[in-house]
């Protein structure tokens, strides 16, 4: 992840509280959502930015995944959405997500 | 209506692995953050010599001696599957090796900021004088070189950039101000290999199309460099640069900007300054990014492949006007992501996809080739990027069954009829859109292409004015053979005259 969007989510974790923070991510690959998704949870795996060694378990979800797709307007979502589900392999994305999940966030 | 044509093209790479160490990003980064790193030592073990790099399938398709589709039928990952037959000269260019490359620096510098060894200049000068697109004139600006002391010097103690070839120490650049940040030797040596790999596209282009050089007007220059000084960072210009170094005398030029997005809008600029008349020849150019060398190095390393990203890479266009053969540029028939389009994907895919297409009254079928942003995915996909040109050929299929032209069946279908592999260097505003374009004046003269679109995108983000991005296409066109004449038309004419009498008589009874 960005070294700059690892401090923004630092920042704001800080602010808010992590229990108040949920990361979405929109990533097209499930290697790098799982990348982006692990570093806001468990900490940057490459250890080169500010969440290295940071365990925020922040809750995290792709914009693919079911329970973000259940929790917004559905005319929204296929407007915005709608297309890159068929573009997007939506099963690995959505395993990999949900690994994170289980793993590593804290506040589910 | 008269449209200007792209008439000729040129596509050069350079093999710099030297450079990949001691320039690109994620190296230098690492050497300050982690100097005793893992990776750094792996780096040499991980680059490929220069016969490697030309019998590189995607490579021979850059500079025209492979097509796309041949490219399509080469199993994946291609770095494990090279040519047996793969030359330096390709139809639309060359694979410079480092060490020319490391002189033609020397040779673009007019600021006697570069100092070279002795040794190495001896070493190189044979393969210098047989290469056919370097001048005698520019062999003399080279000179004989300096003592290795004075380059270890300029280096250790004055804040010199160092130039490695096979490892070792052979020239540097060195700073062009005490204390101008944009005139440091860092800044200085990425200028000047933007100049010089733009120069080598540029005089590709013009000696593989028997081009008169005297006959350009206009260059536009679109990578994604800067030149300037602590009181203009950006002021430019490489254009006026480039067209210096080649002879065009009869040019001027201006450098355009937009990420990976520039060289669209240049080309659009360029075809619409034809087609208004304003000029009959431009040029769009652009060098090679440094910075971006060995960019997913530590990816490719650590799954064990070689580091990729090994090459700069550099092209130049012809637009001209209408020849009666040349594919004709559709300026009428463009799409921009605007500053209200939003950031979906559908969004995007609508404004640089569908509305050229329905502007047209076409279907998305009736485009037959799309050249999007074709990154090899060699490249991208061992550093999760994923296959690029591919995902964007899925969201042109999906945004076509959205709209009801085609069923969701036939979607793969559609991807391998309209789509191609990606060949280019992850080199920004290299492979975004116009790799094709040497390709379509082939298969849209003597092929069965009839029509193309040219689609760039670029991350504006990244400069931190903006949260977005950008993003412009335009539609190609076979040459239907017809150059129109200016007509005047006698009633047209009349008309205006009367109306003009008119519009001075009323003048006068108001008076």
């Amino acid at each position: 992840m960005d070294l700059e969007n690892q401090n923004r989510v630092k920042d704001l974790t800080e602010k808010h509280g992590a229990e108040n923070i949920v990361v979405l991510f929109g990533a097209s690959e499930a290697e790098t959502a799982g990348l982006a998704a692990e570093t806001v949870t468990n900490g940057d795996p490459t250890f080169a930015g500010s969440l290295a060694g940071v365990q925020l378990g922040l809750t995290t979800y792709h914009a693919i995944d079911e329970e973000f797709k259940a929790s917004v307007d559905a005319d929204v979502f296929e407007d915005q959405v709608g297309m890159m589900e068929m573009v997007l392999e939506l099963d690995a994305i959505q395993e990999e997500m949900k690994m994170i999940r289980t793993n590593f966030c804290k506040f589910l | 209506m008269n449209y200007s044509v792209i008439k000729s093209s040129g596509y050069i790479l350079v093999h710099t692995p030297d450079m990949v160490l001691q320039n690109g990003t994620t190296q230098t980064v690492e050497r300050l953050s982690n100097p005793e790193s893992e990776y750094l030592k792996a780096v040499n073990n991980h680059l490929r010599s220069y016969d490697e790099v030309v019998s590189y399938a995607p490579n021979q398709v850059y500079i025209g001696n492979v097509t796309p589709a041949e490219l399509g039928e080469i199993e994946k990952p291609w770095f494990k599957n090279n040519l047996e037959k793969a030359t330096r000269q390709g139809k639309f260019g060359e694979i410079m090796p480092q060490d020319e490359f490391i002189a033609m620096i020397k040779m673009e510098d007019v600021f006697d900021l570069v100092k070279l060894d002795k040794e190495f200049v001896k070493e190189v000068m044979p393969k210098l004088e047989a290469n056919t697109i370097i001048s005698e004139n520019k062999i003399k600006n080279l000179g004989e070189g300096v003592e290795y002391n004075e380059i270890k010097e300029l280096v250790d103690v004055q804040h010199s950039e160092p130039i490695f070839n096979d490892s070792k120490l052979v020239g540097c650049v060195k700073r062009a101000h005490d204390v101008d940040v944009n005139l440091n030797a860092h800044v200085m040596l990425e200028n000047l290999v933007v100049k010089a790999s733009g120069v080598i596209a540029f005089e590709n282009l013009i000696k593989k199309n028997n081009i008169n050089v005297e006959d350009i007007d206009y260059v536009i220059e679109c990578s994604e460099e800067a030149c300037g000084d602590m009181n203009q960072r950006g002021g430019g210009n490489f254009a006026k640069a480039i067209a210096e170094s080649v002879g065009a005398i009869n040019s001027t030029g201006s450098d355009v900007r937009g990420f990976c997005a520039g060289p669209i809008h240049a080309f659009i600029y360029a075809a619409s300054l034809v087609k208004a008349g304003t000029y009959d020849n431009v040029v769009v150019v652009a060098g090679g990014a440094t910075a971006k060398l060995g960019m997913n190095g530590k990816d490719h390393v650590k799954k064990e492949m070689p580091i990729l990203e090994d090459t700069l890479g550099g092209f130049a266009f012809l637009i001209s006007k209408n020849d009666g053969i040349s594919p004709i540029i559709r300026t009428d028939l463009t799409g921009r992501h605007t500053v209200g389009t939003g950031s979906s994907p559908q969004a995007v895919i609508g404004s640089l996809i569908m509305d050229p297409i329905e502007k047209a009254g076409l279907t998305i079928n009736d485009i037959d080739k799309y050249s999007v942003e074709m990154q090899n995915p060699d490249i991208t996909k061992p550093a999760g990027a994923g296959d690029v040109p591919e995902a964007n050929y899925k969201m042109i299929a999906a945004m076509g069954v959205k709209t009801k032209q085609i069923e969701r069946k036939d979607m793969m279908n559609f991807i391998k009829v309209h789509g191609m592999p990606g060949w280019a260097p992850t080199q920004g505003h290299i492979p975004s859109g116009v790799p094709y374009l040497g390709f379509a004046k082939d298969d849209m003269t003597t092929g069965d292409v009839n029509r193309a679109m040219i689609v760039g995108k670029g991350s504006l983000f990244l400069g931190r004015m903006t949260n977005l991005f950008d993003g412009a296409s335009v539609i190609l066109e076979r040459n239907p053979g017809k150059v129109e004449e200016e007509k005047i038309d006698k009633d047209e004419v009349n008309k205006l005259i009367a109306n003009a009498l008119r519009n001075f008589g009323m003048q006068m009874l108001e008076d």
